[in-house]
Parts: C-alpha cells; sequence; structure tokens
C-alpha cells in the first residue's frame, strides 16, 4: 500500500468518485421514473404482464460491456461520453424496477382496492394514496438491488474509458501496481453500503406499518 | 354532475327493473325489482353467482347497471358523480377491507378527509367512532395486521359510519372471523342498528345470519333472479318455492320459533329454596321433588339443586347446577326451549323484569302451546 500515491492523487480519486456516484445513481432516478408508468400499466392489464416479465429477463441479459460498445452508433454519441453508461444503466435499472414496481402494484389486495374505491377514491388518488404506499417495500427491495448492481456495474465502464473508480482498476492493473485498485475497491464498497443504508432509512420512514409487530 | 343527492335521515332505496349484462352475455341480475326500506336492514342472500353481490354494488356504482334505475330516496344513483354518490355511501366488506399501511385513525377518518372535513375534526370524529364500536382509544394508531379478525371488522364498520352517511353496504361482513367472534359482532351490530337506524343492505350466503340480522330477506336463485322477500318469520314459515325451502332447511321449524313471541305461555310454580338453607330446609321444600330451584336474596334464579346427591350439608353455592337460558317476555319461544332442553330439571325458568322468578314451563308445555297457536304465531 503506497500512502504517498493516495495523498498526491486525492484530487484524482475524488473526481472519479463523483463520476462513479453519478454514473450509478442518476441511472436508478431514471430507471424508476421509467419504471413508474410502465410497472403501472403492466400491474393495471394482466395481459402485459408476462411479456413484461420476458422483457425485463432480455435486457437484463445483454452484457453491459455489450451495450457500452453499441450505444455510440445507436444514439450517435462519442464513444467516451458518459450518457453512454447512463442510458445502458438505466435501462437495466428500468428493467428490474419495472418488476418491483409492477409486483407491488400487483400486491395490492382486492379487496383493498374495492374498499377505497367504494368510499370514494377518485382512480388517480387511490393509486397515489392507497396502491403505490403498500407497492413501496417492493419497490425498495428493487432499489436496493439495482442500486448496489449499478454502482458495481459502472466500473465495467473503464474498459471504454469511462467508469469511475473503475479506472483505477485499469490502472493498476495495467502497472501491476496494487494501491488504485485496493483504494478504487474500498470506495466501491463502502459507496455501495452507504447507498444501501440511505436506502434503508428511507424506506423505513416511508413505511412504518411493516414493522409494526403484532401485539394481540 | 355537481348536483348532489342531500341524504338526511334515513332514506330508501329501490330497484326498478334492474338488469346487469356483461359484454360476454352473462346475466348477473335479471330485472331486479326491489325495495330495501329505510331504516331497517335488508339482507340479500343466496348461493354463490347468484347475483346477491352484483346488485349490492350496484348501489354505489361499483359496478355499473346495464338497464333499470337505482334510486336513493328517490333520485336516480345515475344522477350524480359516482365518486361523491359513494362517499355519502358507508361501505363494509371482509376484514373490514381496510387499509394496512394507514393507522386505525386514519382508516377511520377515510371519508372525512376525503370529503374535506380538515384533520382535527375528521380525527376527533375517528376516535368518537372507534369508541361507539367498542375498541379502546390505544389502538387508533396500531395497524389493521396488528389487530384481531373481529377488531378489524368492527374498525371496518367505524370507518363506514364515519362521515354518518344514511346507508351502509355491507358484503359478507362476519365470514371472514370465527363463529363465536362472528356472534358476538352480530349481536353487537344490531345493537347498534338500533340506535343509528341506517338503510343497511347486507350480502351473505349463510342463511342463518340473514335469519338473525334481517328486517326482511331477499332470497336469490342462480342467475340473478328473486326468488323470495320476506321478513324471517314468514320466510322460514312459508318458504316461497322447494327452492327457498331447501335453503332455510330441515330444520326451520326449529328456527321459526326465534320469532314467535312468549305471549301467554303460561308458567307454573316450582320448589325453591334461598341459597344457603339447611338440607333440611331444602328436603322438606322439595317435598317429592328431585329438583329444587335455588334464588338469591333477590329471588333471582342461581341455580338448580339435587335434593337426591349425597354428602351435601346445605344447599350451597357449588353444589348447583347451572339454571342455562333463562327468558322473559320479551324472549323468543325459541329462547324459552333452549332453556327447558339445557335445564337438568327439564324446566326453562321464566323471570320477570329484574330478573326475578315467575315461574317455570316444560318442554313438552312449550310443544303443546306453540302447537296451539298454529301458524298465527308466526304472522301468516
Amino acid at each position: 500500500m503506497d500512502w504517498d500515491w493516495l495523498t498526491s492523487n486525492r484530487a484524482l480519486i475524488t473526481d472519479l468518485l463523483t463520476q462513479h456516484v453519478y454514473l450509478a445513481l442518476v441511472p436508478v432516478a431514471l430507471g424508476l421514473a421509467l419504471a413508474l408508468p410502465i410497472g403501472f400499466l403492466t400491474a393495471r392489464f394482466a395481459r402485459l404482464y408476462p411479456p413484461m416479465l420476458a422483457a425485463s429477463a432480455v435486457l437484463y441479459s445483454i452484457p453491459s460491456i455489450a451495450l457500452f460498445i453499441v450505444f455510440p452508433g445507436i444514439l450517435g454519441t462519442q464513444i467516451l461520453d458518459p450518457i453512454n453508461i447512463v442510458v445502458a444503466l438505466t435501462i437495466y435499472a428500468g428493467a428490474l424496477l419495472v418488476r418491483s414496481v409492477a409486483d407491488g402494484l400487483r400486491s395490492v389486495s382486492d379487496q383493498v382496492r374495492q374498499s377505497a374505491t367504494a368510499v370514494g377514491y377518485e382512480r388517480w388518488r387511490r393509486v397515489l394514496k392507497i396502491e403505490l404506499p403498500i407497492a413501496l417495500p417492493f419497490i425498495f427491495a428493487g432499489l436496493r438491488f439495482v442500486t448496489v448492481a449499478n454502482i458495481s456495474m459502472v466500473s465495467v465502464g473503464a474498459l471504454i474509458g469511462i467508469g469511475g473508480l473503475g479506472q483505477l482498476f485499469t490502472d493498476g492493473f495495467q502497472r501491476s501496481f496494487f494501491t488504485p485498485i485496493i483504494v478504487g475497491m474500498v470506495l466501491s464498497v463502502l459507496l455501495a453500503l452507504c447507498a444501501d443504508i440511505a436506502i434503508v432509512t428511507t424506506q423505513r420512514f416511508l413505511t412504518p406499518w411493516t414493522r409494526a409487530g403484532r401485539t394481540t | 354532475m355537481n348536483r348532489s343527492i342531500q341524504l338526511v335521515g334515513a332514506v330508501v332505496i329501490e330497484f326498478e327493473n334492474v338488469t346487469k349484462r356483461y359484454p360476454d352475455g352473462t346475466v348477473a341480475v335479471s330485472d331486479l325489482n326491489l325495495t330495501a326500506p329505510a331504516g331497517k336492514i335488508t339482507v340479500l342472500v343466496g348461493p354463490s353467482g347468484c347475483g346477491k353481490t352484483t346488485s349490492l354494488r350496484m348501489i354505489n356504482r361499483s359496478i355499473e347497471l346495464t338497464s333499470g334505475r337505482i334510486s336513493v330516496d328517490g333520485d336516480d344513483i345515475m344522477s350524480v358523480g359516482a365518486v361523491q354518490l359513494r362517499r355519502g355511501i358507508g361501505y363494509v366488506i371482509q376484514h373490514g377491507g381496510l387499509f394496512p399501511h394507514q393507522t386505525v385513525l386514519d382508516n377511520i377518518a377515510t371519508v372525512p378527509v376525503l370529503l374535506g372535513w380538515g384533520k382535527k375534526k375528521a380525527r376527533s370524529r375517528a376516535y368518537e367512532l372507534l369508541e361507539r364500536v367498542g375498541l379502546p382509544s390505544a389502538f387508533a394508531k396500531r395497524y389493521p395486521a396488528q389487530l384481531s379478525g373481529g377488531q378489524q371488522q368492527r374498525v371496518g364498520v367505524a370507518r363506514a359510519l364515519a362521515a354518518d352517511p344514511p346507508i351502509m353496504l355491507m358484503d359478507e361482513p362476519f365470514s371472514a372471523v370465527d363463529p363465536i367472534v362472528r356472534a358476538g359482532l352480530q349481536d353487537e351490530f344490531l345493537r347498534l342498528q338500533q340506535d343509528i337506524g341506517k338503510t343497511i343492505v347486507l350480502v351473505t350466503h349463510d342463511i342463518d345470519e340473514a335469519i338473525k340480522l334481517g328486517d326482511n330477506i331477499a332470497v336469490f336463485r342462480t342467475g340473478g333472479h328473486l326468488a323470495q322477500v320476506d321478513p324471517p318469520a314468514r320466510l322460514l314459515a312459508h318458504p316461497a318455492d322447494d327452492f327457498v325451502e331447501g335453503l332455510v332447511g330441515k330444520d326451520r321449524g326449529y328456527r321459526v320459533l326465534s320469532f314467535v313471541p312468549i305471549g301467554d305461555l303460561p308458567a307454573h310454580p316450582v320448589p325453591t329454596v334461598t341459597v344457603g338453607a339447611s338440607m333440611a330446609d331444602a328436603r322438606q321444600a322439595a317435598g317429592d321433588e328431585q329438583w329444587l330451584l335455588v334464588l338469591d336474596a333477590d329471588r333471582r334464579p342461581i341455580g338448580w339443586f339435587d335434593t337426591t346427591q349425597p354428602d351435601v350439608t346445605s344447599v350451597e353455592q357449588r353444589a348447583l347446577r347451572t339454571v342455562g337460558t333463562t327468558f322473559g317476555g320479551e324472549s323468543s319461544m325459541r329462547a324459552a326451549l333452549d332453556g327447558a332442553l339445557g335445564s337438568p330439571s327439564g324446566q326453562a325458568i321464566r323471570v320477570d323484569g329484574s330478573g326475578a322468578f315467575v315461574g317455570a314451563v316444560s318442554a313438552v308445555e312449550i310443544a303443546r302451546h306453540v302447537a296451539s297457536l298454529g301458524n298465527v304465531a308466526v304472522g301468516a
């Protein structure tokens, strides 16, 4: 472990970490934004659910490196444009989160939906105030998985030159110099841990009923 | 759509030639004509697929009717928006249909909040209803999963009543709880209804529940046809056809006794003794009789004493057999017969308003008396 390298490259490491956070989390947000309406539609129209599951599995099975390389051609972007990574990871995140959203909404019992309608909820208000909150535990489970997966997948981008902390790995391997590799690994793990804690904390705050024990 | 039906006090619900036909041609309800009288409990009963639930759900437009007319207090339900209509109609389903992510208090306050009452007023109303359905206010902060089935059901009723709607629709409200809890909830529900006098339409597949709860019972047969509409006593005494007869069951002759008032059922004296009396006093009071009715200081029956039992020195509490069901002037013949059949001496005990002993009657005497009444007894 070369501590001098660490101090002299602090600015670089900070930049890479920031890029890593950006590349990992922006796709989660975009993926969720896509997944909410699509998941809502697949939950609402039972016929859409099986094809959605299939599409989700197919999308997720495409190797990330293939997507990173193919996108500049499709999107007309530069090969080194971070947008390629963002779009690719958004697709992964969206593909998984659509299932979480749909499964969450499908977990709302007919009884609850029926009684919400019967007491006089308008449709949109029922979705926002009743169905979506009940779906939250599913959505959060998806978010946790997707966030951690994205944080690890960003590093693959280093193979095409933009991969946040992943660049520390390529750099270290090329030079057989282990310090940047260790730093990259430690920071990736810490980042994943912090993100997970943040999500779990938010979930605890938003879904207090899931922790209420049976006391009677 | 902004016209609103002013629902004040009890209102009548009327079905006129109502039909529900689905796009695939299935007819769920066929030309239904039915009136749910104001302030009464109308029970829709029948086998599954008979259209009873569809009929119920057409009232609040959860299911839209195909043809015909449903009116509430004379106004067509189509004359207001569905959402507005529903906020004026209480709704209870199995398990109460509670929202699992909301506290008991928020569940109850649902309709007041939707109506824009303001948080404070909605909450204080919710607390009031929590008490009304017999739940401690400590339950307010709990979530539905923390309650038993019976408690959830009460919260469901509280939620339905929160905005004080004149109508309450109940879809199999008590079927998800075990029989003992169910009987308790039914009794409570009837007591509550005596106070609030809502127009209630209740769906059940359980004919016993229908008979217990209904002021009027509408029996549906498969295909959405109405087989008979009558008060329970009449339904039991005079089923319209074989279908209704099959539904009300073979022991309807016994159950109909629930609706036969005691009237002038004669009671006769039996030997009595006050609790704590000596064996000598007891034997003297009993004469040739084996059983002696034991009374407390206020002449309320507390048990039967067997004068032939050995090893007893006085008429003490632990030597008594239970009295069983007692009956009074307000009771039914069924209560009297139940008392007689469940009593060790074969005698049912009649008491007055204060619970004091009036007289006794045997099962044979009850049967003879009922037979002498003929069909007059059930209002035929």
